[in-house]
């Protein structure tokens, strides 16, 4: 089992969960976040004064996966999140040593 | 019994409602520019103002801001507790109104200038100091200011009207350039705020600022064609005056901003509207439309370039009281001595511009140079002592904490995340 988390632009999240969906996960789990990359923060402008923003709102994506499912999630994640501009955000997996479903008590793949 | 003008008295009680609902206006627009974790101090400081301000008026402050004159310098102690005006009358002989209506008119000005003021010290006062502040401001500087300039007592009133004959038709004076004046002493005595030209200090809430803009503007015609103190031709030339400059500024303000930084923003139209208003204040019922236009166009650029100059000088006037109220004081106090015309008010003077000649203009600067170095002196000798004894600036802990819970055992939002739920 893997965790798919990933980083994304806050303005592509319904299009990200569409897609997800539409290849059939059981769930995912979003978090507003903020955070710099290679894109670095922007600028605002109140009276002149020019303030650098340097943590700028994203979207953290969790999905819970199965190992065969993994590869074609990860496609779909990546395709929805793109739009070739700066900022895109970033996906990383790691591996997950157990889920368990908190009202039955099952584990394992059965949890998914 | 003197008999009463209904038009007049209605229009006057109207105002006064209109120019208090100001400093509800003015809290709401300090609030959004402040950051969250100070944002119901900056509000509260104004809603004191509103109490503190009125016991002074009642017990004192209107006798000696309007009570029979001695020597143009400050009024008398025959009104205290508002005897002697209850079925009193003031105005010219067919225009009188209740003296109890003009004193609620005024009293809302002296509310609305002291509450500007906390905009010079946003994040970093203790609240306690500042009711004592408030306190003194009314009764050593506003007052004395007032009396100077409102207090027409046929020649032998405050010597400002009377003697000097500097024109100010609705507080350019006694509310823009004393509260401008006063600002800077408070932001000097006070000091910067941690982290001030470091950290970002962005306006947490815009839509906030911009509601509090346009209840600012509403209110507005209330102090400025309510100064007329007549429902007539008078009162419409300030009113369209004061639709005229506010607009005007609003618009060159981010015009000028586009040419600087490359974008219109909001605050920049919210700040340039109030710029406008600032502006046209004492010169509302003394310039016709076109005058009332030049000046807004002027005012927008040249508030919108004053406000950047706190980070040249590094005095920490947090909301730009000073260059935007006295900025805009200051321009409209010299725009009556340059585009007054007799045309729009007989009882007014023909500026620069209107073959007057300079003598307007010179009166009107002679005014402002007194009223800004007293304002400015006695302000700084009141935040010193206060600072010496009681102090002033909060604890350097607190103010980073945010002076909400600190103050106030509150916070201005409980929205973020899910913290309500557990």
């Amino acid at each position: 089992m893997k965790l798919i988390t990933a980083i994304v632009k806050p303005a592509k999240v319904d299009d990200i969960k569409v897609a997800l969906q539409a290849v059939g996960i059981a769930g995912m789990t979003v978090s507003e976040t903020r955070g710099f990359g290679r894109q670095k923060g922007h600028t605002e402008i109140y009276r002149g004064a020019e303030y650098t923003v340097d943590f700028i709102p994203k979207v953290r994506i969790e999905v819970l996966v199965d190992d065969k499912d993994l590869q074609s999630i990860v496609d779909t994640i990546v395709n929805a999140a793109n739009t070739g501009s700066i900022g895109d955000g970033k996906l990383w997996v790691t591996s997950v040593e157990q889920v368990i479903r908190i009202r039955t008590g099952e584990r394992g793949h059965d949890a998914l | 019994m003197d008999l009463i003008n209904a038009g007049d008295t209605a229009w006057v009680l109207a105002s006064s409602a209109l120019v208090l609902f100001m400093t509800p206006g003015l809290a709401v627009f300090y609030g959004g520019m402040v950051r969250a974790k100070s944002a119901l101090n900056m509000m509260m400081m104004s809603f004191a103002a509103i109490g503190v301000t009125t016991i002074i008026w009642v017990l004192y402050g209107y006798s000696l801001a309007f009570g029979k004159s001695n020597n143009g310098l400050i009024g008398g102690f025959e009104h205290v507790g508002l005897a002697g005006t209850l079925d009193q009358v003031v105005g010219a002989e067919g225009h009188q109104i209740p003296t109890l209506a003009f004193a609620m008119f005024q009293l809302t000005f002296a509310i609305i200038t002291v509450a500007l003021l906390s905009g010079a010290i946003a994040d970093r006062a203790k609240f306690g100091s500042w009711v004592v502040f408030v306190i003194l401001w009314i009764s050593l500087v506003y007052i004395p200011i007032c009396h100077w300039v409102f207090a027409a007592q046929n020649g032998e009133g405050g010597w400002i009207i009377d003697k000097l004959k500097a024109l100010d038709f609705a507080g350019g004076l006694v509310v823009e350039i004393n509260s401008g004046a006063a600002a800077l002493a408070l932001a000097i005595v006070l000091g910067k705020r941690e982290g001030f030209k470091k950290d970002p200090m962005r306006p947490h809430n815009m839509p906030l600022v911009l509601l509090g803009a346009g209840m600012l503007w509403f209110g507005w015609f209330g102090f400025n064609a309510g100064s007329a103190l007549s429902a007539g031709h008078l009162a419409a030339t300030a009113m369209i005056n004061t639709q005229i400059s506010t607009a005007a500024a609003a618009m060159t303000w981010i015009i000028y901003e586009k040419l600087r930084n490359g974008k219109a923003t909001t605050l920049g139209v919210a700040s340039g509207a109030i710029a406008g208003a600032v502006a046209i204040t004492p010169a509302c019922g003394y310039l016709n439309p076109l005058g009332a236009l030049a000046l807004g166009l002027v005012a927008g650029v040249a508030s919108a370039w004053a406000v950047t100059r706190k980070y040249k000088f590094g005095y920490d006037d947090s909301l730009d009281v000073v260059g935007v109220h006295g900025v805009g004081g200051l321009l409209g106090m010299l725009g009556i001595g340059l585009l007054a015309t007799l045309t729009a008010n007989a009882a007014g003077a023909n500026g620069l511009f209107f073959n007057g000649g300079a003598t307007q203009l010179n009166r009107q600067i002679i005014a402002i140079i007194v009223v800004a170095l007293f304002s400015f002196c006695a302000t700084w000798l009141i935040a010193t002592l206060i600072s010496k004894t009681i102090g002033f600036r909060v604890f350097r802990e607190d103010e980073l904490t945010g002076l909400d819970t600190t103050f106030h055992a509150e916070s201005a939002y409980d929205i973020t995340g899910n913290s309500n739920r557990y």
